[in-house]
């Protein structure tokens, strides 16, 4: 009995050596920090919807991530994103705090060739993140896709951010989900930084929230939003308004 | 109009080609006439010439419709001279060509012979007495001096060669000395082959053709192992490596891929192979085998000794690099972009998304817009300016975009940007940065004192 247990007890130890360690990236906000047992799992698949219209905010909030994470960037978008959305800007990363030469820009036609990109990507252990940047809700992009990317950050320890536009958050084996749209700057001479209204609605290890974070675009982490600026309670999402009415208390 | 090309049976009825078509519809009134197309007559031709590229890297076109093939130390591949000719003639042939071919020391001597004793194989130094009885036609030298050379009762080359130099220089010219040294195997006229000969190559012949893919590309493989040994003597690395598949009915395919950093890796090198024929629109189709594979590599490099690459930067940057070869395998080097900044303050062009593979170390260091701790001064997301519709009160700045009403919270500008004059004539811009109600940050841009555009979105 006792050795059935000492063999239980190697071969779990065995198994918590062979398993990658799991890192945790803190955001710098510490409530979402707080939700996240840590900060946003490394090598897991994230996905950050856009709230109609607030597209380059969630683009921002996806470059603030991949910032966090650190390491070299591949972005994979497709080829009419540029003309509904516009085109990533270098500049615009620069001015966030990312540097642009760590960035590599993957334009593909289509939804499989996204896919096929960010799982071949997703080997490549000396990447930080892969964006993909999704417009619409492809047939494509089901389960069992999403079970591909995430067994790929698994392995590789790579993390997936997936970016959708225009798409209504269903299934899926994420690890987080955001719901990001932009939220007024602070009052103070010298407006315009970059704050996000962002709703944790999936959190497989934790509790969802919501947060106004700002992203310092100088320290390169998101702290709460100026107290002056005013969240707005989605109408369309009355629940997790209240969660984050309570998680903010 | 003149007959370009006869049939066997038009020619045993008389016609030749260069006949008048009248003259010919006189001589056989039911004359079946098809017109000429010159270009696709090139084009068989350079097909068959790549077809060629099996036998022989140096293939010259001789056109209308010749083909010459040095074969200097190719011929023992194929088992000798006269099965190499065999099978070029037979293998023509069944592919429904009427062919004529001959080999000699020289190419024009070879050319003569082809056209008038087919199938002949000269032994080394005997070109001149081979080529000597042929008619001076054989030279294919212009009209007026064949004409001359009959006219003077020269009728085959030998007698032509009779003749002192002296004579036959003041006569007809220094160039048809030369034709006619080099027709003799008295003078070398080297061939310009079409294609540039590579430095590095490795290929392998198939006595079965192969059919299937696993097999192409293991071959692949192999055969990078063995350029691989080939450039590694060299200290070099490959940037462009060409996979050429000779099928066995003589249909060619060629796939090429090319990589960022020289390489030598055969394994790296089958990997981009793979996606490169994965993403195929038009997959190989290997009919009924290949039965030729040959690998060239067309750029190669020098490249820095492996034993550099321990440091961990180093070999993160490799395996990015590596990932970038294999994504523009698949997807084409222009998709895969990596960013440079530009020495200019144009918005839209402060920056450049150039094909990662190619892409030179920044030269320029990247400036941001921004004092430190400010927000942003340039959007994350850039436009091509859109046309606005601008509702401006006392108080309020409102607009239109994409059919949307947007209320302007916050503004600042405007930040004046001066079009560069030595490029066009577009007016100055003023940009405002503008916050709406719900927070989404755009950047508009005053052209004029009434065109309002939106150029991009913060984040």
């Amino acid at each position: 009995m006792s050795a059935a247990h000492e063999k239980i007890a190697f071969l779990r130890a065995t198994l918590a050596k062979a398993g990658p360690p799991e890192i945790r990236v803190p955001l710098g906000h510490v409530g979402a920090d707080a939700c996240l047992a840590g900060g946003l799992k490394k090598g897991a698949l994230h996905e950050v919807f856009a709230i109609a219209s607030h597209e380059t905010a969630a683009t921002g909030f996806t470059a603030a991530l991949a910032a966090r994470i650190g390491g070299p960037l591949l972005w994979i978008r497709q080829d009419y994103a540029a003309l509904e959305h516009g085109e990533l800007a270098a500049t615009g990363f620069l001015e966030l705090g990312l540097d642009p030469s760590r960035i590599l820009l993957l334009r593909v036609p289509d939804v499989a060739g996204a896919l096929r990109a960010a799982s071949d990507a997703l080997t490549c252990k000396a990447l930080g993140t892969v964006v993909i940047e999704i417009v619409g809700a492809p047939k494509l992009l089901d389960l069992v896709a999403h079970r591909r990317l995430a067994l790929g950050t698994a392995e590789s320890g790579v993390t997936a951010l997936l970016l959708r536009f225009g798409a209504e958050p269903d299934i899926g084996v994420a690890e987080t989900r955001w719901c990001v749209r932009a939220a007024p700057s602070g009052e103070d001479e010298d407006w315009g930084r970059p704050v996000f209204d962002a709703a944790l609605t999936r959190n497989r290890h934790g509790p969802p929230g919501q947060w106004a974070m700002e992203w310092s675009c100088d320290d390169g982490e998101f702290r709460p939003a100026d107290p002056g600026a005013v969240v707005s309670a989605p109408a369309d999402r009355p629940a997790q308004a209240a969660m984050a009415q309570a998680s903010a208390a | 109009m003149r007959l370009t090309a006869v049939d066997r049976r038009a020619a045993s009825l008389g016609l030749h080609p260069g006949l008048p078509l009248a003259n010919a519809r006189a001589i056989v009134p039911a004359l079946k006439v098809m017109a000429a197309n010159g270009p696709a007559d090139e084009k068989l031709l350079e097909a068959v010439a790549d077809w060629c590229d099996g036998f022989t890297p140096f293939v010259a076109l001789d056109p209308p419709h010749g083909l010459l093939l040095d074969v200097t130390g190719a011929a023992h591949l194929l088992g000798g001279e006269e099965k190499m000719l065999e099978r070029i003639r037979a293998d023509l042939k069944r592919q429904g060509f009427a062919v004529t071919g001959a080999i000699a020391g020289t190419a024009m001597a070879a050319r003569a012979l082809a056209h008038h004793r087919d199938g002949i194989i000269v032994p080394a130094g005997a070109d001149g007495e081979t080529v000597a009885p042929l008619p001076v036609e054989a030279l294919n030298l212009d009209a007026v001096t064949t004409h001359a050379f009959r006219r003077a009762g020269l009728k085959t080359i030998g007698q032509a060669a009779s003749r002192t130099r002296a004579e036959l220089t003041a006569r007809f010219g220094a160039g048809m000395v030369f034709a006619l040294d080099t027709a003799l195997g008295r003078a070398e006229a080297p061939i310009s082959p079409r294609l540039p000969m590579p430095a590095y190559r490795a290929e392998r012949r198939f006595a079965e053709p192969v059919v299937v893919q696993d097999v192409l590309l293991a071959t692949v493989k192999f055969l990078a192992g063995r350029l691989s040994k080939l450039l590694e003597e060299r200290g070099e690395g490959a940037r462009r490596l060409d996979a050429v598949f000779f099928r066995a009915d003589g249909a060619i395919r060629s796939i090429a891929v090319e990589t960022g950093a020289p390489t030598r890796d055969p394994w790296v090198i089958e990997r981009l192979f793979r996606e490169k024929i994965d993403a195929l629109a038009d997959p190989i189709d290997p009919g009924f085998g290949f039965d030729l594979i040959r690998l060239e590599a067309a750029r190669a490099e020098p490249c820095r000794a492996e034993a550099a690459d321990f440091s961990a930067g180093e070999k993160e940057k490799k395996e990015i690099r590596f990932l970038a070869d294999r994504l523009a395998a698949r997807f084409g080097s222009h998709r895969v972009l990596a960013f440079r900044p530009n020495d200019t303050h144009i918005p839209e062009a402060a920056f450049v998304a150039v094909p990662a593979q190619y892409a030179e170390p920044a030269t320029l260091e990247w400036e941001r817009a921004r004092g430190k701790q400010e927000a942003p001064r340039r959007p994350l997301r850039l436009l091509s300016p859109e046309p606005v519709s601008m509702l401006r009160s006392q108080d309020q700045m409102r607009f239109r975009w994409r059919n949307a009403l947007h209320v302007a919270r916050k503004v600042e500008g405007p930040e004046r940007i001066a079009m560069e004059w030595w490029h066009a004539l577009a007016p100055d811009r003023d940009y405002f940065r503008v916050e709406d109600e719900e927070g989404r940050r755009f950047w508009l841009y005053r052209e004029g004192a009434v065109s309002w555009f939106l150029h991009g979105v913060f984040a």
